[in-house]
């Protein structure tokens, strides 16, 4: 168990995020988050993408610096590989979100961490997107992730941390459920 | 309008055994008042439940103030017949003086007081107890709509028996306490069924030989009280546990259904083009269910233990849910031949005679251990209403004590201050 004397600190503002939690519950509107990221083609297979502005809590918000990602296709297929494939920046949200929500659940919990690594494997038969089997579907048929977690908690409280981040994620209700997506031309 | 009006103190809306709770309390306390009833006593029991529904809570546990279970069986579910009698029962035993064929259409606040408005003439009241039950409309997800025509929505309000469907298969939509009930009897009818299961309560039935009710009451679960709990919206809102009530006290959990053949499938997220598609988290789903499970078995072996209680079966775990791997994602109506869809995607109350502004955004009635934001109005008989217990009728016996002493203060204190 953890020291009476030394908190548990994940670094994780809890008592912010309930904060905001109950007050965005009394102002709906306010709760309505937009998401933006900007994609330029570069060249190839090769494209930028950027984010920097997204809106919430009733205003316009800019990330510190914007961050962008590269992102390409490998050279077994052609490719030159100068970033990582979509479906790894897939795995990446896919991982970092749920990382992040262990650190949040625990902190709430008053479960020191020590550290939390996270392998995530997505398997995918590219017969579906070369279009050579109808069969087949072009994503992921099975993801998987692997937590290895160092806490002062037992095991199963372990699991229960891991199963309210799932529940609490965002990515891994967009990789779980279906979503609508509009895709538009200007 | 209020020529022909009604004056009385108080008037309660509902006789099932929360109104009935209640006016049993304000004759307790001289407190004169009406209780009216759009059927007869007992309404939801006899009307809106499906033949085969026993009760999940045992029989010992059905207590009302003033009278409780008589019978021969104090470890057995009653049957609806029996609930009905029950508290038509109790009806006459506590003399409450119940204006049955009485549907309130709109309550409305008036000179400090209330107007209560029926298809039967007029009440004009200090204060109204809304004792209307939890469970008037069943919730079917907007999805629903998308639900392809060659298949029979029914909702578990409108289901009665396995017998009223076609012999196609059946995909059930939901798995508390109802979705399970339903999952299991379909499928004993020899229809193929396919259960959608999201967030749920998994329990055994007994547990080292008591009734899991007997370890809830015994260990304080059901008398944990609403400002107590960790998240009241939430401990509002949880899925009923997976329970039936059956002479040989068996279990319903995911793991008999999938023994008998039921296949379970993710929460259904969409219908498309004749395709229901279904979430990917239903392994973590059951997880966090054997999770919060094993813990709460772990709380009844610290009780007993630190309670010192002898005569008990050995404490046990069970087996983890089995989830098909993979789980399918996707279910073709037209392929799979489904027949009926059957919504077991939970209840709610109707307020939409209430005219009084206590709804939040989300048309929920705001109060607080059901002492509602309007002076003189009270709700009773909802889901943690003031404790884990008030969800279940053995909950009426403090709530409709407590608050009637409230509602004792609200009109001593002279209505108009
Ligand atoms: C399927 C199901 C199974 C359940 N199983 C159990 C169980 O095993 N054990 C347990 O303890 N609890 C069980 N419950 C929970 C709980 O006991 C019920 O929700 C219970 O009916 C609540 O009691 P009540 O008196 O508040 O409401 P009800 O029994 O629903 O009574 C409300 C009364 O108000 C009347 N009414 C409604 N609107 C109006 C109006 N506008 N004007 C006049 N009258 C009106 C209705 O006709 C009804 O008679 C179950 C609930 C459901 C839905």
């Amino acid at each position: 168990m953890t020291d009476i004397d030394t908190p548990v600190n994940n670094g994780v503002n809890t008592e912010a995020l309930l904060g905001a939690r109950e007050a965005l519950s009394d102002a709906p509107e306010a709760a309505e988050f937009t998401w933006r990221a900007n994609c330029s083609w570069v060249g190839g297979t090769f494209s930028q993408t950027t984010v920097d502005g997204f809106s919430g809590l009733g205003q316009e918000h800019h990330h510190k610096t914007p961050y962008s990602f590269d992102a390409d296709h490998p050279e077994c297929f052609a490719s030159e590989d100068r970033g990582a494939t979509p479906p790894e920046i897939l795995l990446a949200a896919l991982a970092s979100c749920l990382t992040a929500g262990v650190a949040s659940v625990a902190q709430h919990r008053q479960i020191q961490l020590r550290s939390v690594t996270a392998t995530v494997e997505g398997k995918m038969n590219v017969l579906g997107i070369l279009g050579a089997d109808p069969d087949i579907r072009n994503g992921f048929n099975d993801v998987t992730v692997q937590f290895d977690i160092d806490a002062d908690a037992s095991r199963e409280d372990i699991q229960a941390i891991v199963a309210q981040s799932q529940k609490r994620s965002a990515v891994y209700d967009m990789v779980t459920n279906p979503t609508r997506v509009a895709v538009e031309v200007s | 309008m209020t020529a022909s009006a009604t004056r009385i103190p108080v008037v309660i809306i509902g006789a099932g055994h929360a109104g009935l709770a209640m006016s049993h309390r304000l004759s307790e306390r001289s407190i004169s008042h009406v209780v009216l009833e759009r059927g007869e006593v007992a309404n939801s029991w006899r009307t809106e439940r499906w033949d085969s529904l026993c009760l999940l809570t045992p029989n010992w546990q059905s207590q009302l103030p003033g009278s409780g279970y008589s019978g021969d069986d104090p470890n057995g579910y009653m049957s609806m017949p029996e609930v009905a009698d029950f508290i038509t029962t109790y009806a006459a035993t506590i003399s409450a003086p119940v204006n049955s064929l009485t549907t309130v259409t709109r309550v409305s606040a008036a000179n400090g007081g209330y107007v209560v408005e029926t298809d039967r003439g007029i009440w004009v009241c200090d204060s109204v107890v809304i004792a209307s039950g939890a469970a008037n409309i069943a919730n079917v997800p907007a999805i629903a709509s998308e639900t392809p025509a060659s298949v029979t929505q029914v909702t578990a309000m409108a289901y009665r028996s396995p017998n009223d469907l076609d012999d196609r298969p059946v995909l059930v939509v939901g798995a508390s306490a109802t979705g399970v009930q339903l999952a299991d009897e379909i499928s004993r009818s020899g229809r193929a069924v396919t259960i959608s299961v999201g967030e749920h309560v998994r329990m055994p039935r007994c547990y080292r030989e008591r009734d899991v009710f007997w370890w809830m009451d015994k260990a304080g679960v059901l008398d944990e009280r609403h400002d107590e709990v960790d998240d009241v919206v939430r401990a509002r809102h949880l899925p009923s546990p997976q329970l039936i009530g059956t002479p040989d006290h068996r279990s319903i959990d995911l793991n008999a259904l999938t023994d008998r053949g039921v296949e379970i499938v993710g929460r259904l997220g969409r219908i498309s083009d004749g395709v229901a598609q279904f979430s990917g988290s239903l392994a973590n789903v059951c997880m966090m269910a054997d999770l919060k499970m094993n813990r709460l078995l772990q709380r009844f072996d610290d009780w007993a233990e630190g309670a010192g209680v002898a005569d008990l079966g050995p404490s046990t775990r069970f087996d983890a849910t089995r989830v098909p791997s993979p789980a399918r994602l996707e279910l073709s109506f037209a392929e799979d031949d489904i027949g009926t869809i059957i919504w077991a995607t939970g209840y709610r109350p109707d307020y939409s005679w209430l005219d009084v502004p206590v709804l939040d955004r989300k048309g929920r009635l705001r109060h607080d251990g059901g002492v509602v934001g309007a002076p003189g109005l009270y709700v009773t008989g909802l889901n943690v209403l003031r404790r884990r217990r008030s969800s279940f009728i053995n909950g009426a016996e403090r709530d409709s004590e407590e608050l009637s002493s409230h509602l004792q203060q609200y009109l001593e204190r002279g209505v108009s201050n």
